[in-house]
Order: structure tokens, then C-alpha cells, then sequence
């Protein structure tokens, strides 16, 4: 990786160039920006494929000094070892992924049952201190994670909510609910109001007009807000391996960095279990990527 | 995954053939719904954020151990104090300032780079973009986990190429010196894309008649950038930068698996020795007050965060 400090540096000297270069015609320029994109994109993206030949190796070769690049036997072994057991079962990692799956799915419909009213209703009515109120929700979401966990710790362990995926999902929730309040409060408010106003002028109730006329306007940002939510939770990990202690609750994360507890470290099977766990990630940021800028800040900033 | 309530059980449009009767007072109704649609979210919130953080304002004025059990006795303020003056967290405060200045400079820097570079080219913008933002969208346990065969010092490819070309091998993640260094250029590798996403949000937002009038008036390339380019982005940059300064500061799971705080203290955030305080030490009333001390900073942070938002907004 000190690879790419250095090609941070080099598009110093060229842009100093620029003047005479751009006189005696942009050509030159332009090859070189691309060179250097190309570089730049092939340093952020060596990691990945790295991983990837990784899980596809066979064992011999993910340790070989010096480190083959090419001339490797093919094998999905890895990949096998992820979800079936040495004796035909299914594996303990198999299971957290099933959980994974519960977990972040019943905390997302949770999350956006709850926050996307509350986001219609912050953007259609006036609403006490309203700037205040999204700063507070907004603000528990900055929580530093390490931090929050140590009283939910204790508040689960009191009522039993400790090492059971009820407790992770209601977390979750929490974690998400601020995040779909944001979200969605900038797609509702380029709902006009208007529509409720003229259906509410036929005779519906407001609450009729949001159901019938705004919401399914807003159900493409529901989807992208969802997908969100989703991913933010699939991802998680300090809550998870804090509030979980058995592998019949743990989530995908915490088994997954359980891998390489030993004493010796099954790299293969470590990078196939990430892309397995990965590869849903990646396929629902490119569905929501028109709207990855509200989404990774939280909805703050939207274009 | 999405809304329960999807197009499928959806109520179709044929219920407006029979409005129903108007009669309730608009006012009152709007009231109520506001109530009823916003009190769940914040109840929720209010269960799980802020009693939570009460609690441990509460612990962090007592002595309670969640190991030992039994009744907390008050030692007021003595946690605080202790922390405070405890020259380990100067050094893991240190040790947190260096992580998070070094991290988001770099990414800052390298992000908008590469945004300025990519906001360049008229073909091939889309697919360079989705590339450059695959490890954003990473989880950290995959990235720290990634990273860690990468830097291994016997096997790691990143020794194997340094071999290659004849230079030393390097002991990434287990000297006290580099491990800090590796920290930040993993949290680079992912978080880059995330400055230059917004950069690029930023730059191709900026209106092209004022590069042609720049053009016009034969102003240079560096005076263009200096004139237009970044007093247009920049407000939008700084809300980047504080975002990834407030997630750095809060950071935990990489520093977990790439090096556990070691070798030493040398990668122990504040974050990470709250976690040791608290689940390793079990002194829940020194970590709760710990923790609460960590919660002003990140409020404080939060608020710049808020204030630039809200000016960007208003503009």
C-alpha cells in the first residue's frame, strides 16, 4: 500500500506542468491523467482481486513465498468448507449467515415501518423545535458504537434480551431508524404536498392521502432507503460480537473474524466466507447507487 | 427488505370512486398523526440511545463492576478525575488525534484527487467511479480481515512484491512504528472513495459557464481551480471530512482485527481501551465515565457537523 502514497504524490509535479503543456496541446496531459487513474484504480482495486484468487487457491499456493500470481490450481473448495462441514452438515458459518440474514432483514422492515411516517410527518407539519428534534435523532446515530454497547450490555443481560437475536434486531433498529428518518425526509419532501392537499379537497382523510397518493410515489426511496439500512446492518459488527455469545445467535461478522482465533489461520477459507458475505453488499450498492451520496451520509447531503 | 406495505397489497386507486365523507377538523387530525407517526421512532430512540447513555452517566459516577455485582457505591467525580489525569489515555488520545489526522488528511487529499482527475473525463466516468467505490461498501471485518493476510510479514503479498523488487521485508502490523501506519493506510484504502464520491458530487455540480468565462478571460488552469473549483466544493468537502473525522474518532472494528491494539498500545484508540476497560477490565464505572467523555467529543463534533450542514443548505 505504500504503493498508492506514492502515486498520491506524483499528480503534484504534473499539475506544476500544466501550463506549457496545455499551450503545445492537451494531448500529453490526458495520457497521463489516465495512466494515473489507471494506476490509482488498479491500487484500490488489487485488495479485492487479491482476495478473490486468495479463495479460489489451493492451499499450497495461498501460502507460496513468493506470491503467485497467475499460475495457480483453480479450486472451490473454499467455498464448499464455507457452507459444508468435514462430516456433510452444514457448517456453524453456514448458520451465522442465517442469521445474518434474519437479523438485518427484520431490523430493516422495522426500521423503515417506523421511520418512514415519522419522516412524512417531519417534513409535511410543523413540529416543535423541529430542527432540534432531526439534530438529536441524527446525533444518536453519531454515537461512538464501543460506547453505547457497554449499558445495552447491561440493560440485556437484566432483562434477557443478552445472546438472543431479538436484541440484535431491536439495535439495529434503533441504529437504522435515524438513518431512514434523514433519508426519507428528503425524498417525501420532494413530494409536493400539493397531491394531499387536492385529495384531501376530494374528501380523503390526510392520513388517506399519504396512503394512497404519496406513499406509493415514495416507494422507489423506500426501496433505496431500505437497501441501506439493510447493508448498514448486514455490515455491523461491534453490537454483534458484544451482544452475542453462542454461534446459534452470531451473525456472519463476529463468525467470520472468529476464523482467525487459532493458532493457525485457514486464509482460504477466511477469504471465501468474506466474499460470500461481501458479494450481496456490492450487488445492492451498484441497485441504490443513484443514491449513494444521501446514503452514506446518512441522508445529510443530497444531489 | 423493502417496505412491507409493497405494491402488492397495496390498496388500488378504485377506492376513490367513494370518497369518504369530509368532517373532522383538518387541524386536530394533522395533530394527532403527527403524534402518532413520529412518537414510535423517537420512543424507540429514546429506549434504546438515550437511557442507555443516562444509564451510564449514572454508572460513571458510581464504582460498579458488572462482574462483581452487588450495590454501586457513588465515588462522585473520582472516575473522571482519574481518567483525566491518567497519562495511558493522554497516550491513547495521542495515539487517536494521529490515527484520525493522518487518516482523513490522506483520504481527503487522495479522494479529491482522484474525484478532480475522474471529473475530467467525459467517457468511462461511470464505471471508473463504481470501481473506485467497491471498499467503501465493504464491512470493516472484511477490509481489517483482507488487509491482515496482505500485511502478513512472512506470507503477505505486499512483503512478496516488496521482495520482488528488491527491497526489505517489512514487519506491517507487529512493530510498534508501522503498525499505526498500516492502520491509517487501510482506513485510507476503504475510506478514500467516500471523499472522492462526495468530491466528485461537489465537482461535477459546479456550473460549466463559469470555466468558459474563466476561459474567456484566458485565466489560468491553477487560477481556475484556486477561483472556482474549490470555493464551490469546498463546503461540501468539509461536511466529507467531518463525517470521516467523527467515524475515525469512533472507530473500533479495524483496529480489533487488524492488530488488537498491539504490538503494545501502539494502535490502542480511545475506542479500542474503552473496550478494555469495560469488557476486559470489567470497571464498568471508570468505562462508563470514559465513555461519556468520549460522547462530548463526538457531540461537539456532531454540532460543527450540523452547523456546516445546515449553511450548505441555506445556500
Amino acid at each position: 500500500m505504500a504503493v498508492s502514497v506514492d502515486e498520491a504524490v506524483s499528480p503534484g509535479p504534473v499539475r506544476d506542468r500544466r501550463p506549457p503543456r496545455r499551450r503545445s496541446g492537451g494531448r500529453g496531459r490526458v495520457v497521463i491523467e489516465v495512466a494515473v487513474l489507471a494506476v490509482l484504480a488498479a491500487v484500490m482495486l488489487f485488495p479485492v482481486l487479491w482476495m478473490i484468487e486468495t479463495s479460489i487457491k489451493e492451499n499450497r499456493d495461498v501460502y507460496a513465498i513468493p506470491a503467485k500470481f497467475f499460475d495457480f490450481t483453480v479450486t472451490l473448495d473454499h467455498f464448499k468448507d464455507v457452507f459444508v462441514d468435514s462430516g456433510g452438515g452444514p457448517t456453524t458459518l453456514s448458520g451465522s449467515f442465517l442469521n445474518s440474514v434474519i437479523v438485518a432483514g427484520v431490523s430493516t422492515v422495522l426500521a423503515t415501518v417506523l421511520g418512514v411516517p415519522a419522516a412524512w410527518a417531519y417534513s409535511r407539519f410543523s413540529v416543535k423545535a423541529k430542527k432540534d428534534q432531526l439534530f438529536f435523532i441524527l446525533s444518536t446515530r453519531f454515537m461512538p458504537p464501543v460506547v453505547v454497547v457497554i449499558p445495552i450490555f447491561l440493560m440485556y443481560r437484566q432483562v434477557g434480551l443478552f445472546d438472543t437475536k431479538l436484541g440484535l434486531i431491536l439495535i439495529y433498529t434503533a441504529f437504522n431508524v435515524p438513518f431512514t428518518i434523514w433519508m426519507m425526509k428528503g425524498f417525501v419532501d420532494e413530494v409536493p404536498a400539493e397531491y394531499e392537499d387536492a385529495a384531501m379537497l376530494d374528501g380523503y382523510t390526510r392520513l388517506q392521502a399519504f396512503w394512497k397518493f404519496t406513499l406509493p410515489l415514495l416507494l422507489p426511496g423506500i426501496a433505496a432507503t431500505a437497501v441501506f439500512a439493510l447493508i448498514f446492518s448486514w455490515n455491523e459488527f461491534v453490537f454483534a460480537i458484544f451482544l452475542t455469545s453462542s454461534d446459534a445467535v452470531r451473525t456472519a461478522p463476529p463468525a467470520i473474524a472468529g476464523l482467525i482465533g487459532g493458532t493457525t489461520v485457514d486464509w482460504g477459507l477466511v477469504a471465501a466466507a468474506s466474499i460470500v458475505f461481501a458479494l450481496p453488499v456490492l450487488v445492492f450498492s451498484y441497485l441504490v447507487r443513484k443514491h449513494l451520496v444521501a446514503g452514506v451520509t446518512l441522508g445529510a447531503v443530497r444531489r | 427488505m423493502s417496505d412491507p406495505v409493497s405494491l402488492t397489497d397495496h390498496p388500488v386507486r378504485e377506492a376513490s370512486s367513494t370518497p369518504p365523507a369530509p368532517g373532522r377538523s383538518r387541524h386536530l387530525s394533522d395533530r394527532w398523526l403527527t403524534v402518532a407517526f413520529i412518537s414510535p421512532a423517537l420512543l424507540l430512540l429514546l429506549a434504546m440511545s438515550v437511557f442507555p447513555l443516562l444509564w451510564a452517566l449514572y454508572l460513571s459516577f458510581t464504582d460498579y463492576s458488572a462482574t462483581r455485582g452487588g450495590p454501586a457505591t457513588f465515588v462522585w467525580f473520582e472516575n473522571f478525575t482519574a481518567i483525566l489525569t491518567s497519562a495511558q489515555v493522554h497516550l491513547r488520545a495521542f495515539t487517536t488525534l494521529l490515527y484520525v489526522v493522518g487518516a482523513v488528511t490522506l483520504q481527503t487529499v487522495l479522494g479529491f484527487s482522484i474525484a478532480y482527475l475522474i471529473s475530467r473525463r467525459v467517457r468511462g466516468r461511470g464505471v471508473l467511479t463504481t470501481l473506485f467505490l467497491v471498499p467503501m461498501m465493504l464491512s470493516p471485518v472484511v477490509v481489517g480481515l483482507f488487509w491482515r493476510f496482505m500485511l502478513d510479514a512472512q506470507f503477505g503479498v505486499i512483503n512478496s512484491m516488496l521482495g520482488s523488487i528488491g527491497l526489505g521485508q517489512v514487519e506491517w502490523l507487529t512493530k510498534q512504528n508501522t503498525a499505526l501506519i498500516s492502520l491509517i493506510v487501510v482506513d485510507t484504502w476503504q475510506w478514500t472513495p467516500f471523499i472522492m464520491l462526495i468530491a466528485l458530487a461537489g465537482l461535477t455540480a459546479v456550473p460549466k459557464y463559469l470555466y468558459e468565462a474563466a476561459s474567456i478571460d484566458r485565466a489560468s488552469e491553477w487560477f481556475r481551480f484556486r477561483t472556482i473549483t474549490l470555493p464551490l466544493v469546498w463546503p461540501l468537502l468539509l461536511i466529507a471530512v467531518l463525517f470521516r473525522a467523527i467515524e475515525a474518532f469512533r472507530l473500533f472494528d479495524l483496529v480489533y482485527i487488524l492488530t488488537s491494539g498491539g504490538p503494545g498500545v501502539s494502535t490502542e484508540t480511545l475506542s479500542f481501551h474503552v473496550y478494555k476497560v469495560a469488557f476486559l477490565g470489567f470497571n464498568t464505572g471508570t468505562a462508563s465515565a470514559y465513555g461519556i467523555l468520549m460522547v462530548l467529543i463526538v457531540i461537539v463534533l456532531a454540532q460543527l457537523y450540523m452547523r456546516y450542514l445546515n449553511k450548505l443548505k441555506e445556500d
